[in-house]
């Protein structure tokens, strides 16, 4: 039996009627249209999936859309502020913080959460934070260096 | 707009990526973010079992449920042909490789049934009600259990398990081996791995039955070699087909196959005339994509006393899974050419058995052979240095060819290219004061500390590579397309997925061109916009691609310098910062001018025709052979087994480097992968072929916390292979890192005794030797 959902979704309302067993995941990709943030694995260990949910990043493939039913989700795609890059998409973009790409959605807002809590990480900080996000290509330092310079930036 | 004049040189520069707004703001397209009206989905029904007979397949329950319009089986498929196999071995056992079973499976994950249905979560279910009753058959998962007398035969026509046997010899390895004071003998393995590109594979399929033609979206390195291949086997006309590779998740060797599931799917959009989606589910990735390695190798080196080393003999169990995938048999060929390393003797002998087992096929997987080898003689280097009792850098540096030897012939036919191959590890050794850390490592062993300190040298054979030795061409091809408005479009054969050629190759168009980098676009992966390529594997993308490139921009300026002259009415002129400009009277005319005159064609110069596009098909006259040295310090806790990388130091040697910041993210990518190997990656397939460690939550990949920081730097030797110089990078990485690893924990106990241990190190393993040694 459906249910009646309405939630937020960067900043704009969205609402419809989706089968409990609907991960948030499949609405956000395939019925609400945001691509941006991606299945890396079904079982909430890669990150790719990544989400803000109410602010703190969840991941999306281990969350049924009704959970998420009147609360505010960011994507990657509602980063950006009027086009204008969030600093952490910047810093993962100097850096070289991304090969294929597909992790970066995740890692990024991942990497959101992880300032918010603690605006100025050791690295040693950045890499716990992060280690439920995998990326298969860089080895990690490009992106913990992104993170630090989104972080030194944040704190100048 | 016309195009703007450049400054400065951009090769060289780090220049940060022109594929990365689209990639950090989440507006990229995968093969998973299409959607085309009338799409369906497939769910692929999969054996449970690794050897079995199928006693009855019931599709009718999946069927009657409301969304599902189709369920194909073995049947439906029988006259399609071959997951194919390009590699040709004499005498290769390649079995029939349908791409759903017959009446037999062969491996865990073995296609059996499709379901087609409207939505995705509605094929997963009728799927999940496909009833199959197996009759379940001895499984062998191990290639040396396989090989055994008595062993379950894979397939039941071939009862010894063996696929194809290989011999090669160079110099005369008996009479080195008779001429040795020393022979060092070990059994070596190179564990079966999961590429685990983070983007699972997947496909759309879209035929237009009007026109017969096919376009299929798929996540490949390789999609020209995909379109031949399957136009052939499903008896589409080529120039009906277009393979598209949108964004493409990484691949590291996993997507240059060609798997069932692209020709199924292509199958499938033809019976239902409907574009339909299948996307790989990360355990299917697991159990159904290729893994990489599966090798027990036998070694024993001979060497004279005082550390020449004179001979290598290798015998090569692979595990071959199965079937033979698109390169399955060549691979353990490979480790047979890069078999000395980067040593002097000339005596090798070498015998690979390919072994059946009921498991999915090996293949490329970064490195592609070339880890194993490497692997091998670096571990053998420092078992002989313990049996001579040198210094393993010593003994390394007294067998490296001096520079003026080079281009050097090694004992398996090879001609390295060019190289200086102590500079990176005295560099390696300088950086982490070799001296002093053996002083220390002296000390922290009187405190019963253990600590290790571990070299590799490694070289690798890139830019795959010269046609004759590849199995599917080896060249590459670049078009430049200068529009009238003066702006620049690169067509590269090549198929990045990753790697950031949109980015190094608009720096050397750029920079050839005299334009800004702004005015230059660089397109690939897509059959039906770019001329016949290769793909993107082998490390072969910006030395054999990019030096494709460089020749097309060569025809195209000789084009745009007649243009010039004609228009500066002078014989000779200069190309230069975006302007032609003639040399006696430094009158110039711009680029977007040439370009514009170029199309409009009113006047043209001598037997020149209109337009400004140039393409060229290159061909590499060799390989490449790129080289470095790694260097690990780890500190090992006696009680628990634990390694920590105290330093990592990579010293590599690429050849010219174009970009600096992506040579850099390449290396830590590899090193990452060559360490997953070492420490903690492991395709487990217990006695009856199940895959153990068959899912991410069971499969220890690298996360940020389990990484330490590389130092990484490089030394220059440019290649005199292609006009760029480059060698190549993307394997670099992998192949360096697993011996200087476990070289570094084998040193760390081998005042206990430990001569060697198997990949992955983990601390079960470690904290065993050491209470062994304890007790």
């Amino acid at each position: 039996m459906k249910r009646t959902i309405s939630l937020t979704i960067n900043g704009k309302p969205h609402a419809g009627e989706v089968e409990p067993r609907l991960l948030l995941i499949h609405y956000l990709r395939e019925i609400a249209g945001f691509t941006g943030p991606h299945i890396g694995c079904e079982t909430s260990t890669c990150g790719a999936c990544t989400v803000l949910l109410d602010g703190k990043a969840v991941k999306s493939c281990a969350i049924f859309t009704v959970q998420a039913d009147g609360r505010q989700i960011t994507t990657i795609e509602g980063l950006a502020v009027n086009g204008k890059l969030d600093p952490l998409q910047e810093a993962f973009w100097n850096e070289h913080g991304l090969q294929c790409g597909f992790c970066t959605p995740g890692m990024i807002l991942t990497a959101k959460q992880l300032l918010a809590d603690n605006p100025s990480p050791t690295e040693a900080e950045i890499r716990k934070g992060l280690e439920g996000n995998v990326c298969r290509c860089t080895g990690y330092q490009h992106i913990v260096n992104a993170v630090k310079a989104a972080a030194a930036k944040a704190g100048a | 707009m016309a195009t703007t004049v450049k400054q400065e040189a951009l090769v060289g520069k780090k220049i940060r990526r022109r594929e990365d707004p689209r990639l950090i703001t989440g507006t990229a397209t995968y093969v998973d973010d299409i959607k085309m009206p009338g799409m369906h989905h497939a769910c692929i029904v999969r054996s449970p079992h690794a050897a079995a007979r199928i006693k009855s397949l019931n599709v009718k329950p999946a069927l009657e449920r409301p969304g599902v319009v189709a369920v194909f089986t073995g049947a439906d498929v029988k006259d399609l042909g071959s997951v194919p196999c390009i590699a040709h071995l004499p005498g290769l056992r390649a079995p029939h490789h349908h791409v759903l079973a017959q009446d037999r499976v062969y491996f865990v994950g073995h296609p059996v049934a499709v379901v087609v249905a409207s939505d995705r979560y509605i094929a997963a279910d009728a799927a999940d009600a496909v009833e199959v009753e197996y009759d379940v058959l001895p499984a062998v998962a191990d290639p040396e259990k396989a090989l055994a007398p008595g062993a379950p035969p894979v397939h039941p026509q071939w009862p010894d398990n063996v696929a194809f046997t290989f011999h090669q010899e160079g110099g005369n390895v008996e009479q080195a081996f008779r001429e040795a004071d020393v022979v060092v003998r070990q059994r070596i393995t190179s564990q079966r791995l999961i590429p685990m590109a983070m983007e699972t594979r997947g496909v759309v399929a879209d035929w237009h039955a009007a026109e017969k033609s096919l376009t299929l979206y798929c996540s490949t390195q390789a999609p020209h070699l995909l379109r031949s291949l399957l136009a052939d086997i499903l008896g589409i006309a080529e120039n009906r087909l277009r393979v598209i590779a949108p964004e493409v998740g990484g691949g590291f060797g996993s997507k240059i196959d060609v798997y069932a599931e692209d020709l199924l799917m292509s199958f499938v959009s033809q019976r239902i005339n409907k574009p339909v989606k299948w996307i790989e589910s990360r355990r299917e990735n697991f159990l159904g994509t290729i893994h990489g390695r599966g090798h027990v190798d036998y070694y024993e080196l001979a060497a004279k006393r005082d550390g020449t080393m004179l001979g290598l003999k290798l015998k090569i169990i692979q595990d071959l899974g199965a079937y033979m995938q698109l390169i399955t048999p060549a691979i353990p060929t490979l480790s047979v050419l890069m078999m000395p390393g980067l040593y002097k003797f000339k005596n090798i002998s070498a015998d690979i058995v390919g072994a059946f087992t009921n498991c999915f096929p090996t293949d490329a997987y970064r490195g592609a052979g070339r880890p194993e080898a490497t692997h091998g003689i670096e571990r053998m280097v420092d078992i002989l240095a313990a049996e001579l009792k040198m210094d393993p850098a010593e003994l390394r540096l007294k067998n490296f060819p001096a520079p003026e030897e080079f281009p050097f012939a090694t004992a398996t036919g090879l001609l390295y290219d060019s190289g200086n191959y102590a500079l990176p590890l005295k560099n390696a050794l300088d950086a982490v004061n070799y001296t002093t850390l053996r002083g220390e490592q002296e000390q922290a062993r009187k405190q019963g500390k253990l600590m290790g300190i571990g070299i590799s040298a490694y070289g690798e054979l890139c830019a795959i590579g010269p046609s004759a030795a590849a199995p599917n061409g080896g060249w590459e091809s670049a078009t430049v397309k200068i529009e009238p408005s003066g702006k620049v479009t690169v067509l590269t054969g090549a198929s990045p997925h990753g790697q950031g050629e949109e980015t190094t190759f608009a720096q050397i168009a750029a920079d050839e061109l005299g334009v800004d980098i702004d005015d230059v676009v660089v397109l690939h992966g897509d059959t039906l916009l770019v001329q016949y390529g290769i793909g993107t594997y082998g490390s072969r993308g910006t030395a054999v691609g990019g030096a494709a490139l460089y020749y097309a921009l060569q025809d195209l300026k000789d084009k745009i310098r007649k243009f010039g002259a004609m228009m500066l009415e002078c014989e000779q002129v200069t190309l230069a910062g975006g302007r032609c400009v003639d040399d006696r009277t430094g009158k110039s005319v711009s680029f977007a001018e040439i370009a514009s005159a170029a199309y409009k064609a009113v006047k043209l110069p001598p037997n020149t025709e209109p337009g400004l596009v140039a393409t060229h098909f290159w061909e590499p006259p060799n390989f490449t052979f790129p080289f470095g040295s790694h260097i690990v310090v780890t500190d090992v806790d006696p009680d628990t087994g634990q390694i920590s990388i105290r330093r990592y130091v990579a010293v590599d040697d690429c050849g010219r480097i174009i970009n600096p910041l992506l040579v850099a993210g390449q290396v830590h990518g590899g090193v990452a992968q060559g360490l997953g190997q070492a420490l903690w990656e492991q395709a487990v397939y217990d006695d009856n072929g199940q895959l153990v460690s068959g899912e991410l939550t069971d499969y220890a990949v690298a996360r940020a916390h389990m990484m330490p920081w590389i130092e990484a730097s490089h030394t220059v030797t440019p290649s005199p292979v292609n006009p760029l110089g480059v060698k190549g990078v993307g394997e670099a990485g992998t192949i360096g890192c697993s011996p200087a690893v476990v070289n570094s924990v084998v040193d760390a106990l081998s005042h206990l005794g430990v001569r060697h241990i198997d990949m992955p190190l983990t601390p079960e393993k470690i904290w065993k030797l050491v209470q062994g040694a304890r007790s």
